[in-house]
């Protein structure tokens, strides 16, 4: 028998014989706040992340363009903007290592944790938004849900291999509590509100 | 909702661990932040040597009492771990109190795992067929030892001689790294938590904070003793800084990366890895060759389930709404290759335990350590096992019930861990429930069990027990306080005895009410 | 009503005011009381530690002397958790099912069956940090635990609300384990009196004065951590308080 077989029969074999039903899970939407946007700002930077306030009018991605001003090197894989390394041209993530500014669309934001979620279409090469330094996100605002609830009803999670929420920046307080950002990913995380192109 | 009385002074149990400044503090816009696993007010400890856990001598039942007092007799340590686990406790009701829902989430929660792992085997099938579908290799593993076996057989089969790693509670109950050790593959763990303790040779101390027990001064030590940092350098930032910067390059030329999972959904063939640090992102996206340990309880049915635990979790655990990375694995990269270890080790034999299954139900998010008193003040050593604290204390018997015999002792069965799981167990009821089994299966030490013998017929005789109980008091009453407080009397090590009394209440009522029955 | 008074172990021996204070407190409000002379213990010292054959015997000794009362009250939280939700080392005879469904606590027998409206004779003008015993906390409900989400309530603070002059603290872990838990305060007495020692200072510092409690074991167990480490604070039960003791 192989050991697939033998843990299988072992649980059979141990099953409670006790009637425990599957629950439907409620949306929990019933009081949305009045403005999604705000809400994702708000959680987005108790979470440590930076909202970029875009401009009246003009050019929208001003803020990005002088956050990244005096990177040496900026790859990006949304057309609004250009950097100076072409991810089309990366072989293997150990070419992204160098990376000031990593700038990256997202697929959709949530509102009650400030999280944007980031998959393999958005990033194309994985390693990206975990090797830079910073990380700037792009998120149509149109593109927020309410909750967490709602974001798994997205269509990333059934298609595609790889999509991770991102809230705010790489952080960690392991040592006496002490918080730190960038532990091992990036250091910052910027989001813009800015409709796709 | 009211919320009782206000709160009269904020200070903690330990004043004096607040200094005047917080010069570690990160402020965005004025506001001092705390999310993820930071804490809500700066602590500052003095230096003192770090008390080491508890003495395991082969199979003999850990004293976890004899290490929680060398914990305790390190008051620097102690106090850091109490005030700063607390405090993560308490950002805990913060978020609680932030969710209408909250108490609904938790029985949803237990009630879809107890769902889950009452059809375990149909969910487990249904992920593996979904999991191979999307190109994932999905191997079975008995026990610790075929796990090892396993992973070490990718690993060769890929040329593989490192492997980067994020935390596993799994792995660590595998005995995973003396195993890769030993066949001379350099594992390199990437949580910040995991390498202090790694590169300092002990075993993390909590699930969710590994080197939690362990003080800035501490770590400088054992950063200048392995990654060549400054000794006299114990500032929070630059110790972080050094461990970013000497774990970088290993990182990039790793052959191989590891991760547990959190959570594994049946419906869509997904398992999810929740981090703060990214450093599971890392371990599964930089090298091609990525393997994922996971026990066989973590799964879920179906996404809609997911959102429940991913709600509870870093609330639970850090008092933080979301861990900062949620990653959700469901096939390997382009050009990569994704293997997934589904690991049995006892699981399916606890299933089978009709007052402990519910035990399986843990999310390892660690609540039930933050709020346990003895836990704080013994620090995750004590306990001597992969498992500390009061979920440590149920599954841990599974395990061996010989050498963890004392650890259900190890508990006042005050119940608070029981209210703070996110999936309710009823770990305090369990831990009750242990200690019968335990006597059942004579595992516990002679001279307690003839104490409890000789109690038990004392108590049921009425003559017996009422001249037991004058002569207690008269020994208090006339006993000289060396005889009164000696090595035997445990009662009397650390706190004064019951003052004698001028009568019992037997004598009192009879005087009084003319012994009317 | 024909009440049984079951006085534990510990409170016969070192604490007769509090079993005093509570056959006065029910007899104040006109019932009768009575104290069955051949009671012991509730059996919690063995079952607590998982040697629960041990308790069999004793666990029918309380039956045979409780039986037959339309309530049987104590002023202990642990026990009467005990013997509502564990006592089964016994057969569960219809006889035993009684005694146990019958068997209250002090404080929620007057909150929740007498519905005590008032108490004229108390008065206790201090500052007073209360005590909820985990037993009480948790299992007898007394009130709302700090971990669950669900509205504020407290039976005891009902209750000492009704006493004249009373001034309530708040210390920085209201309902934190005191350390006493049964034998774990001797088996563990380390960790069990560092627990003591940690509450003692938490309502010292919180200004109380007294600390009062619906268990006498935790009372016993902090005054001897607040003796031992020199933290002068006083300790009285809430049967006491509520039966017009003024000090």
């Amino acid at each position: 028998m192989s050991s697939r077989d033998e843990i299988l029969e072992s649980i059979r074999a141990s099953l409670p014989r006790l009637d425990r039903p599957l629950p439907d899970v409620p949306l929990f939407d019933a009081n949305p706040p009045a403005s999604l946007l705000q809400t994702f700002k708000e959680n987005l930077e108790r979470m440590g992340g930076m909202f970029l306030d875009p401009p009246a009018s003009g050019d929208l991605l001003a803020p990005v363009r002088t956050k990244i001003a005096g990177a040496h090197v900026v790859c990006s894989t949304v057309p609004e903007i250009a950097g100076n390394r072409d991810i089309a041209e990366i072989t293997a993530p150990q070419g992204l290592a160098d990376v000031d500014f990593a700038i990256v669309r997202a697929s959709c934001g949530v509102a009650e944790t400030g999280s944007v979620l980031l998959t393999e279409s958005d990033l194309r090469i994985n390693a990206i938004a975990y090797l830079a330094q910073h990380l700037i996100v792009l998120l149509d605002p149109a593109d927020i849900v309410v909750n967490i609830h709602h974001a798994y009803r997205r269509p990333e999670f059934r298609s595609g291999h790889y999509a991770a929420f991102h809230t705010g920046p790489s952080a960690t307080a392991d040592i006496e509590g002490v918080l730190i950002h960038g532990a091992q990913g990036v250091r910052s995380l910027s989001v813009l509100p800015v409709g796709r192109a | 909702m009211s919320t009782g009385p206000k709160q009269s002074h904020d200070n903690g149990l330990h004043p004096e661990l607040l200094p005047p400044d917080d010069p570690d503090a990160i402020y965005h816009n004025g506001h001092r932040l705390d999310h993820a696993e930071g804490v809500s007010r700066p602590m500052r400890s003095k230096p003192e040597p770090q008390p080491r856990g508890a003495r395991v001598h082969g199979n003999r039942p850990i004293d976890q009492a004899e290490a929680a007092g060398r914990f305790i007799a390190a008051p620097e340590h102690e106090k850091m771990h109490d005030e700063r686990l607390w405090d993560l406790r308490q950002k805990r009701d913060r978020e609680m109190h932030g969710i209408e829902e909250w108490e609904e989430l938790r029985s949803l929660a237990s009630a879809i795992k107890e769902h889950t792992l009452t059809h375990l085997d149909q969910y487990l099938e249904q992920f593996e067929a979904n999991a191979r579908a999307n190109g994932i290799h999905v191997h079975w593993a008995r026990d610790a030892a075929e796990h090892n076996r396993i992973v070490h057989g990718i690993l060769r089969d890929h040329g593989a001689k490192s492997l980067i790693k994020s935390k596993s509670m799994l792995t660590e109950e595998c005995g995973f790294r003396p195993y890769m050790a030993s066949v001379g593959i350099e594992v390199v763990e990437t949580d910040l938590g995991e390498r202090i303790q790694q590169l300092d040779n002990e075993d993390p101390s909590h699930v969710v904070v590994p080197a939690v027990h362990k003080l800035r001064t501490d770590v400088a030590q054992v950063f200048a003793r392995t990654i060549g940092a400054d000794p006299n350098n114990s500032d929070v930032h630059y110790l972080a800084e050094a461990q970013r910067e000497a774990n970088r390059p290993l990182i990039l030329a790793a052959d191989a990366g590891m991760t547990g999972a959190n959570f594994v959904v049946a419906e869509t063939g997904t398992f999810v890895v929740c981090t703060n640090e990214g450093n599971a992102d890392l371990s599964a996206n930089v090298p091609k060759l990525h393997i994922a340990s996971i026990g066989i309880e973590k799964i879920i049915p179906r996404l809609e389930h997911l959102a429940v635990f991913v709600r509870l979790l870093s609330r639970s655990a850090l008092g933080s709404p979301m861990t900062q990375y949620t990653s959700h694995f469901r096939g390997p990269r382009q050009g990569g290759e994704m293997h997934v270890v589904l690991t049995d080790n006892g699981r399916s034999a606890r299933l089978g335990l009709a007052e402990f299954w519910t035990s399986l139900k843990c999310i390892r998010c660690g609540a039930c350590m933050n709020t346990c008193p003895v836990y704080r003040r013994s620090g995750g050593l004590s306990y001597g096992a992969t498992y500390s604290g009061p979920i440590g204390l149920i599954i841990d018997p599974t395990f061996n019930a010989h050498k963890y015999s004392n650890l259900p002792f190890a508990s006042s069965l005050n119940g608070s861990c029981t209210n703070v799981c996110p999936v309710k167990i009823n770990i305090h009821e369990q831990i009750y429930a242990w200690r019968r089994e335990l006597v059942k299966r004579h595992e516990v030490p002679f001279v307690k069990k003839a104490a409890m013998k000789a109690a038990g017929e004392l108590l049921s005789r009425p003559a017996a027990y009422r001249a037991a109980i004058a002569a207690a008091d008269f020994a208090l009453a006339h006993l000289p306080r060396f005889v009164a407080y000696n090595g035997l009397n445990a009662w009397g090590r650390h706190r004064e005895n019951p003052h004698p009394p001028k009568q019992t209440f037997h004598s009192w009522h009879h005087a009084n009410r003319g012994g009317k029955q | 009503m024909r009440i049984g008074l079951f006085i534990p172990c510990y409170i016969d021996a070192f604490f007769p005011e509090v079993g005093i204070a509570t056959l006065e407190l029910l007899e104040r409000f006109g019932h009768e009381v009575v104290y069955p002379r051949d009671q012991t213990c509730c059996g919690q010292p063995m079952a607590n530690s998982g040697f629960n054959a041990d308790c069999a015997a004793t666990e029918a000794l309380f039956v045979r002397n409780f039986s037959g009362f339309e309530y049987v009250v104590a002023p202990s939280g642990s026990c009467v958790h005990h013997v509502r939700d564990n006592f089964d080392a016994i057969e569960q005879t219809a006889e035993v099912t009684e005694v146990r469904t019958r068997t209250f606590e002090l404080v929620e027998f007057l909150h929740d069956i007498l519905k005590i409206e008032a108490l004229p004779w108390a008065r206790f003008p201090h500052r007073v940090g209360l005590h909820n015993s985990c037993g009480t906390l948790r299992a007898l409900k007394h009130a709302r635990p700090s971990e669950l989400h669900v509205p504020f309530f407290s039976k005891p603070m009902d209750l000492l609300s009704k006493v004249d002059g009373i001034e309530f603290v708040t210390p920085a872990r209201p309902d934190e384990c005191c350390g006493f838990g049964g034998t774990f305060s001797v088996f563990e007495e380390v960790v069990s009196t560092k627990m003591g020692y940690d509450k003692v200072s938490d309502h010292a510092r919180a200004g109380a004065e007294y600390i009062v409690s619906a268990d006498t074991s935790c009372l016993m167990h902090q005054q001897g951590c607040a003796e031992r480490i020199g933290v002068p604070l006083k300790f009285i039960h809430i049967a006491q308080i509520l039966n017009g003791a003024s000090a």
